[in-house]
């Protein structure tokens, strides 16, 4: 008996493996990967794209943070990658190695919150430099106490927490803070689990910590969100739906953005009718998730960027701190 | 006699104090396993607390969602099974043809002792070190691409050391009398194999494949490493098709998503409901897990009933 079920198995084996090799099945499938910020509304957009196309379309949602989803982007493994950053130098030139393409459309707004313990009664607001003085790398192991920060701040232990040094969310905060992305301290406790920092941040009255907007909404219970002084306004502003889409939330507010293979978009209907889809729907399904819509004008100017198969970036390979994307798509519709 | 009398009495204390000795161990020795138990049992419970309320028919058959309420574990739970269908076709015929050889056919000589280290050194490989090795070689050395076959090949080089073990310790325990009678009848080797070897260590060996494929079935690290993904909605290609050879097998080369990365999505979202999927993901594997391991008890305890010697 056993012998013949090992003689199947190895007939099995064997079988599958010839069969199956040549035939690179010839389906409709969208490869997606990327940034885990944009993750949520993608696989919003995919869940509901496929429900509308009756399973006849299939799409696949990676998480492998924004770096990660441009280097399998630019060697061609994806059709579309998600990016909580504008593209880099270096993966642009990878792009171009390789000969890829590809369409920049911006999808949506995320504010990064800067939180604290709901017992900490001393912090009403903090501004840029108070933040930059707790993260700044010359901050490290000598800042430790909140009286540092301003003196009339009670004497207790600052502990901090915010996400490691993959996430683009990283290198956004690092950017709007200490002029430098990937700058910072590194004696705080790092976490790609944002939940990890909802608890460090819950449980721990001098604590304090950064993470995207979303998080903050689905714990508000547990943690107390900061009011954020606009350097240009000088006015507090606390991170809500409508500080993030009008503006008046800087400098932690940042553009979330698709970026399109070209030659897909171009020889794959299916794509085209995705994209097409995601920006359609994108003002309804981001709101859903606890995200910002970009305004519908921007929308408009994103669709018709889609529809003349604009390639290349806006941002030419750097990061760029309080830029509206509306007056940027204008600025690239007058070139 | 006074001596006498002290004799014995150091006798007797020297026997409690020895007893005492062997209770003082005894204690220990439970409370040691208690720990272990108390653990497993303070783990299920608040599985069960947390995830019990999400276990219904629907959670079965719906796609990943975000939705919390509507979100299931179809494409986990399908993409695990095809996974390690994949991984016991790999594993089996290649663990017990090594795990026979070295046990009947190789000759006890320096090289067959450096593959036999090696072959214990394997077992202990750290799991990500397997997942890196096949996305070099599975995924773009043969280009495999990140599919159902890669995964289940990667678990496959992960548990064949277990299956050459088992296979070996199963073969060992057979008597070599009766190797020896099977030689003199004029049997060869591969009969006496065929007949005596296999049969007789068939409930080991299933015993060492069965543990082998519930560890592979909660292994992430080198599935993530070889690019499972994570918002699967759909179901690989069928492999019954209505069409001649009525089997496909295209679904080895589709992406895939199994149950511990399932539940790693979850446990990462900010909302609580998903927490609680992520749980109930949680009991579905560690009974899968349990079920497996009664099955393999099951098997050992039959086949050892059944050889007599």
């Amino acid at each position: 008996m056993f012998r013949k079920i090992v003689l199947f198995a190895c007939m099995v084996t064997v079988l599958a493996m010839s069969f199956s090799l040549p035939a690179t099945a010839e389906q409709k499938l969208i490869k997606i990967d990327g940034s885990s910020t944009v993750y949520p509304i993608t696989e919003a957009v995919a869940e509901e794209f496929q429900k509308a196309k009756k399973g006849s379309v299939k799409v696949t949602v990676g998480i492998s943070g924004t770096g990660g989803g441009f280097k399998k982007f630019c060697r061609g493994e994806i059709d579309i990658s998600d990016a909580s950053r504008p593209i880099l130098k270096k993966e642009m030139d990878a792009c171009k190695e390789k000969g890829i393409e590809y369409i920049e459309l911006p999808v949506a707004y995320d504010g990064l919150a800067v939180m604290v313990n709901p017992k900490n009664a001393w912090v009403k607001s903090l501004t840029v430099a108070d933040l930059k003085k707790m993260w700044e790398p010359a901050a490290q192991g000598k800042v430790t106490r909140w009286n540092q920060i301003r003196p009339e701040w009670p004497d207790v232990p600052l502990k901090l927490y915010g996400p490691g040094a993959d996430s683009g969310t990283f290198d956004y905060f690092t950017e709007a803070i200490n002029g430098k992305s990937k700058a910072s301290r590194g004696d705080f406790t790092a976490s790609e689990d944002d939940n990890v920092l909802v608890q460090g941040i819950a449980g721990d009255k001098g604590a304090t910590g950064y993470f995207g907007l979303a998080y903050y909404e689905e714990n508000k219970d547990k943690l107390k969100v900061v009011p954020i002084v606009n350097p240009a306004t000088n006015k507090e502003i606390t991170p809500s739906l409508q500080t993030v889409m009008d503006g008046t939330y800087a400098p932690l507010s940042r553009p979330l953005f698709i970026y399109v293979n070209k030659k897909a978009a171009a020889s794959k209907p299916e794509v085209k009718k995705f994209v097409d889809y995601y920006l359609k729907n994108a003002a309804m399904l981001t709101k859903q998730v606890k995200y910002v819509p970009l305004p519908a004008k921007a929308y408009k100017l994103t669709e018709e960027r889609f529809g003349k198969m604009k390639t290349g970036s806006m941002f030419g390979g750097e990061e760029k701190i309080g830029m509206k994307i509306e007056e940027l798509l204008k600025l690239e519709e007058k070139k | 006699m006074t001596e006498d009398g002290t004799q014995i009495t150091e006798i007797r204390k020297r026997i409690a104090f020895n007893r005492l000795r062997d209770h003082i161990f005894w204690i220990a020795g439970l409370l040691s396993t208690l720990v272990g138990l108390l653990l497993l049992f303070t783990l299920m419970i608040d599985l069960f607390t947390d995830g019990a309320s999400r276990l219904s028919y629907k959670f079965f058959t719906s796609f990943p969602s975000r939705f919390p309420n509507e979100a299931g574990i179809l494409s986990a739970w399908v993409g695990s099974f095809l996974v390690l269908f994949v991984t016991a076709l790999a594993a089996i015929p290649l663990g017990v043809a090594a795990g026979i050889y070295l046990e009947e056919y190789a000759k006890k000589n320096i090289i067959t002792d450096i593959i036999e280290i090696n072959i214990a050194n394997l077992a202990g490989v750290p799991s990500i070190v397997y997942g890196l090795l096949a996305l070099g070689l599975f995924v773009y050395f043969f280009k495999f691409g990140e599919s159902i076959l890669t995964a289940g090949l990667t678990l496959a080089l992960l548990i064949l050391p277990m299956v050459i073990m088992a296979t070996r310790e199963a073969i060992k325990a057979i008597p070599n009398s009766i190797r020896e009678a099977s030689y003199a009848l004029g049997a060869t080797k591969w009969q006496t194999v065929q007949h005596h070897i296999i049969p007789y260590s068939t409930g080991g060996i299933l015993t060492g494949i069965i543990i082998g494929l519930s560890r592979a079935i909660g292994e992430t690290a080198p599935i993530i490493t070889v690019g499972a993904l994570t918002f699967i909605a759909f179901l690989p290609t069928s492999p019954f098709t209505s069409e001649f050879p009525f089997i496909s097998f295209k679904w080895l080369l589709d992406p895939f998503t199994v149950m511990p990365i399932q539940m790693f999505n979850w446990v990462s979202r900010p909302q609580p409901q998903f927490h609680v999927n992520a749980a109930a993901a949680g009991i579905v594997l560690l009974v899968m897990t349990l079920l497996m391991n009664a099955f393999a008890i099951y098997i050992r305890y039959k086949f050892r009933k059944r050889i007599k010697w």
